[in-house]
Order: structure tokens, then sequence, then C-alpha cells
């Protein structure tokens, strides 16, 4: 059991418990959705006064950012308690996919220095692209109604085809950027 | 008192999170290259059971915690929409390696730099706000 806790979980333990969490979620009286997030904290800081968008009852979207703080605890928890070993086990493929990308060590943390190290963040080409990255997460979730958790999950789960054209939209956004626009990045 | 379920359920999902590794970024790198059926596996086994347990609880017409019925809102027909808005979460979603759920998980595990996309999410959801009336739907 201590072994189990500590070893990266397989896509079939965490497959069931992530559905698990929605269906709590739903029992609660809430839904799965993590972008929703995003507009009420623009709420909460004053953009309802710019943006009639953002003139909604927040307070009725606590629930949500308790699920949020729960799971800033939760990342806190598993990643100082549960996880001895950061490394990441990579495909061969991949690992040597960015290799030739100019990335060192791919895999051996969870987060990439060349894209969140301290060099990049105190660079403006580095910031600019967590910056941009940001923006594009946020404009296009709030723009198709939803993100991995509302649609690729809820929606599908719940058999609805927008949810199946919104995913399908991820990854050609997704596959775009990889495979096209990678190499003029790195 | 009433917000703390919702916190544990955080605090699960915060873990799962953490433990099958999605909120790395070389985790989205390599599920968009398709070197590995990792994160496959864990969106198809979540949609699978999701699918099954959604089904049942419609049938069954379960109620919640609070004793209402569950419903689950059908979403409205379109697809520029979808696809348009998709796409640009894509793009992100693979730039920076985070999606709205892990961006806060990983808040909790202290990647600092995190806070930088963040805070660009606030602000891409802010210009739709603004833009909303213009953008076809």
């Amino acid at each position: 059991m201590i072994n189990f806790l500590l070893e990266p979980w397989p896509w079939y333990v965490a497959g069931p418990i992530i559905s698990i969490v929605m269906f709590l979620l739903i029992y609660f009286g809430g839904s799965f959705g993590m972008s929703s997030n995003l507009r009420t904290m623009c709420s909460i800081g004053g953009a309802g006064k710019f943006v009639d968008f953002f003139k909604i009852d927040w307070k009725s979207q606590l629930w949500n950012l308790a699920f949020v703080l729960g799971s800033i605890i939760g990342g806190f928890i598993a990643y100082k308690f549960m996880t001895p070993d950061v490394s990441i086990q990579l495909s061969e493929a991949t690992i040597s996919k960015l290799s030739e990308l100019g990335f060192t060590n791919p895999g051996s943390q969870y987060l990439p220095e060349e894209i969140f190290g301290m060099e990049q963040i105190t660079s403006i080409s580095g910031l600019a692209i967590l910056l941009i990255g940001g923006i594009l997460v946020g404009f296009g979730t709030r723009y198709a109604g939803g993100c991995t958790s509302g649609h690729a999950i809820s929606g599908l789960s719940n058999l609805q085809l927008p949810s199946l054209i919104a995913v399908v939209g991820f990854f050609i956004g997704g596959l775009l950027m990889v495979h096209i626009i990678f190499p003029f990045i790195y | 008192m009433k917000y703390i379920k919702y916190i544990l359920a955080g605090i699960l999902f915060g873990i799962v999170m953490v433990k099958a590794e999605t909120i790395s970024w070389f985790r989205i790198y390599e599920m968009f290259q398709f070197d590995a059926f990792h994160m496959y596996g864990i969106i198809g086994s979540t949609v699978v059971i999701g699918i099954i347990g959604t089904y049942l609880l419609k049938k069954n017409k379960v109620k919640n915690i609070y004793g209402e019925p569950i419903e689950f809102a059908p979403k409205n027909f379109s697809v520029a929409r979808y696809l348009i808005g998709g796409i640009i979460f894509g793009l992100g979603w693979a730039l920076v390696g985070a999606c709205p759920g892990p961006m806060f998980v990983l808040l909790g595990t202290g990647f600092l730099p995190i806070l930088i996309v963040i805070f660009g999410a606030l602000v891409g959801t802010f210009l739709y706000g603004a833009l909303k009336s213009r953008l076809p739907h």
C-alpha cells in the first residue's frame, strides 16, 4: 500500500479516480468544470465594472472555488509527501524528440527548465511564452465554453456533440503547436 | 462548513493529477506526439466510466445530496464557437502544458512560475468577455 502511494499511478488507476471526482461534484450539486473558476475570479476582481459578462452572482460559484482550493492542497500533499522520485518515465521517442529540440534531460522533473526555469521567466521571450500560453488557454476555454474537464470529461460523458467538436478543436490546436509551431520557438 | 466536501473532492483531484503526472508539461507534449498511451488511457477510461455513470444517474433519476434532481444541461449547438475556441485552447494547452485544472494543482506543488500562466489565463478570460459580442458563436 505504501509503495502504491509513493509510485506513479498508471492510467487505469487515475482515470476511475477522476470519474469519481466528477460524480462527487455532481452529487454535491455542482459539476466538473475547472475553467468556470477563471470567470468567477475575474468577477470577484471587479471585471463586472467593465464588462457585463462578469456581472454574475459569484457567491453561487464559491463551491467551485472551494474545489480549486482543495486541488491546490492536494497538489501540495501529493508532491511533498507522495512523490519521492520527481522524474517522469517518458517514452524513448519523446525523449529523443525533445533532445533534438534542445531540451536537456527531458522528464528529469515535472516541468522543463527550458520553459519554467529562472532564466526563462526573467527574460522577455520566456515570460511572453508563459503569458501568451495562459491567454490562449483562458480565451479559448471561455470561447469554447469549457476545458478538458468541462468538455473532454463532463461533456463527452453526457454524449454532447458540442463537446466532441471542442475536443477535436483542442487536438487541432495542440497538434499545430507541437508539430508546426514548436520548431520555430525551440 | 458546507464547502468542506468540495475541498475534500479537490484534494483527491489534486493528488491524482500529481500522481498520474498529468500536471507535467512533458506528458502533454508526449500526448500530442502520440508517443505514449498514458494520457489517452486516463481521459478514455474517465470518459467510459463517465458515460456509464451519467446514463445510470439519468435512468434512475438520482437526487443529489440536497435532495434535488440531478440535471444535465445540454449545450447549445454551434460549430464555430467550439471549433475555434477549442483550437485556441489547444494551442495554449500544448504551449504551457497545463489546462485550467493542472494550473492550480501546479501552484500547490510549489512551481511558482505557473502564476504567470494563471495570470495570463485570467487576462484571456477577461479578453473573451470583452470581445464576446464581436465573435462568431
